[in-house]
């Protein structure tokens, strides 16, 4: 895989993310509400789920923070809205595998989440990164469902 | 420029390193500075030709180190012009300092009901100390508000310092808004009521001159690390009387003067405080980071950080940055914490990386300060005796760049 520089990080894959966030806003009603922060930068994301049996029938996210952590929260709402809840848990656990460099990722199954790996080489922004898909896990927990 | 801040960069090797290729821009001294030569190889020299324990062997190897280390606390004392080098104690830095002083003489002397004051510009340093003894006691924590521009709001001390105050806790300098805080009136107020008053000069001491007869403290904690000595290393400076009421803090080693199976009596100030072997060869290394300042002059210092934060604030605000705190240089240190609308410090501080260029991204260990600021997070860029001018140049063309990006 190509390695991307950090200006075609942030302008060919977080930037269009950051300026303009799909899913952004209360769900309401909902399942379940969940807020999470990363106490170290202060990015918060609080993530609304609506489930249909086991599909999560709707996501959106509310928060605040750097680029990064909004930009991949997008991406995930983007990505995991309308999938098995299994499915959404299990994708969630592969990009963590992915950001740990565990995992390199299969641009076929990730798609355009495979970019995040770019972050890979910024460790200390891998935990922004990471914020969103940490509080999907945490909520489908929750949920009962995953 | 008061100092000739060239000859001092060939002191400092690491200024010899490159960043992703580029010259390494160190704006990040008020987290921890970088080291001259001079202090690398006093450390150096300790350990090739004076390692012993101090304070206890009878031979001469052992009498050289003890020397040496307690020549640092000599020189500790000096600086912040303690007249008794009993009234030092070496600690592993301002934390470890300020928790002394919880443990030791905030547990003998707080009681239910009793109220410590605090800014809300502490340092986690100087507030989670105070919030665990007042969780223990059962005593009141209270916070002295700071203005629009990040001063403490003296005209209110009389509403925060009352009967009920036994201990007065500030910063001598804000990490945050580099506000310098006058310390000598509160310490006149704490005393009119019979409190006490605990200075964290972590980030004061290796930027301004201090002299804790002038200021009338009754506590002073301060770092090595951030005043070009090595880590694990810092010093309390404490009135002598109250030190030697005291009891001790950690037990073990050192700090005995007698043992019995069941009880023991305690060394001497300032022995009694520094249990177990001590950080010798850090605190030596302490020592000879007094003497590179001493020699530079910290009247110098200060002059040259005042030249740096007067440029940097100007050249920030030119950028069309927030910058936070006094816009007084006589009533602020050379640290610059400012926030650019469209972009978030933490993509700022990755940017400028890129760059070379080292700052501070985040809440810098001060969330309540954060709140009050209405911020999650700011940049800091702060300054000291190797930083020039030219440097703030390239924070501003970095800095442009990142807007470039995100316009």
């Amino acid at each position: 895989m190509v390695r991307l520089s950090l200006e075609e990080l942030y302008k060919e894959v977080i930037l269009d993310h950051y300026r303009a966030p799909r899913n952004k806003g209360q769900l309401d009603p909902n399942d379940i509400a969940l807020e999470r922060n990363n106490p170290l930068c202060g990015d918060e994301i609080e993530l609304f789920l609506k489930f249909d049996g086991e599909k999560l029938e709707g996501i959106a996210f509310d928060g605040k923070g750097c680029s990064i952590s909004q930009a991949s929260a997008s991406m995930m709402t983007e990505r995991v809205k309308g999938l098995p809840v299994k499915e959404a848990g299990a994708l969630a656990e592969t990009i963590k595998r992915m950001m740990a460099g565990e995992e390199e990722g299969d641009p076929d199954v990730l798609g355009d989440l495979v970019s995040l790996k770019g972050v890979v080489k910024y460790p200390v922004r891998i935990k922004c990164a990471l914020l969103g898909w940490n509080t999907l896990l945490e909520a489908l927990e929750e949920s009962g469902r995953n | 420029m008061s100092l000739d801040v060239e000859s001092i960069r060939k002191d400092f090797p690491i200024f010899e390193t490159q960043v992703h290729g580029k010259p390494l821009v160190y704006l990040d001294s008020a987290s921890t500075s970088q080291k001259p030569r001079q202090v690398v190889d006093r450390i150096v020299r300790f350990y090739e030709a004076e390692n012993a324990n101090v304070h206890r062997g009878v031979y001469e190897l052992s009498e050289k180190a003890t020397a040496a280390y307690e020549g640092a606390r000599e020189a500790c004392a000096r600086f912040v012009g303690a007249r008794d080098v009993r009234s030092v104690i070496f600690t592993s830095g301002t934390t470890d300092g300020i928790n002394l002083v919880r443990f030791t003489w905030a547990r003998a002397n707080l009681n239910e009901g009793d109220e410590i004051l605090v800014t809300e510009m502490e340092h986690h340093s100087n507030l989670i100390p105070w919030q665990l003894v007042a969780q223990e006691k059962g005593a009141t924590l209270r916070h002295l508000p700071i203005d629009d521009e990040g001063k403490l709001r003296m005209d209110l001390l009389g509403d925060y310092i009352t009967e009920r105050t036994k201990v007065v806790a500030v910063s001598l300098m804000s990490n945050v808004l580099g506000t310098i805080n006058p310390v000598r009136a509160l310490a006149d107020a704490a005393h009119a009521v019979g409190a006490r008053i605990v200075v964290d000069a972590a980030q004061a001491a290796p930027h301004v001159p201090i002299d804790v007869n002038e200021l009338d403290v009754d506590f002073l904690a301060y770092s090595s690390h951030k005043m070009l000595g090595p880590t694990g290393a810092g010093a309390l400076y404490g009135r002598l009387d109250l030190l030697e009421e005291m009891p001790p803090f950690k037990g073990g080693g050192e700090m005995i003067n007698t043992v019995y199976p069941d009880h023991s009596t305690w060394a001497e100030v300032p022995h009694k405080f520094e249990a177990g072997t001590p950080n010798i060869a850090q605190a030596v290394g302490m020592g000879a980071a007094v003497e590179y300042l001493e020699a530079l002059g910290m009247a110098n210092v200060r002059a040259h950080e005042k030249d740096m934060i007067t440029y940097g604030m100007k050249a920030l605000s030119d950028a069309g940055a927030t910058v936070y705190g006094p816009s007084d240089v006589e009533q602020r240190g050379g640290v610059a914490s400012f926030n650019i609308e469209s972009v978030h410090p933490h993509d700022m501080a990755t940017i400028l990386d890129q760059e070379g260029i080292c700052i501070r991204a985040g809440h810098h260990c001060a969330q309540p300060l954060m709140r009050v600021l209405g911020v999650a997070a700011t940049a800091r860029a702060s300054f000291y005796v190797y930083n020039t001018p030219d440097e703030i140049d390239a924070l501003i063309e970095a800095l442009d760049k990142a807007k470039g990006w995100f316009a």
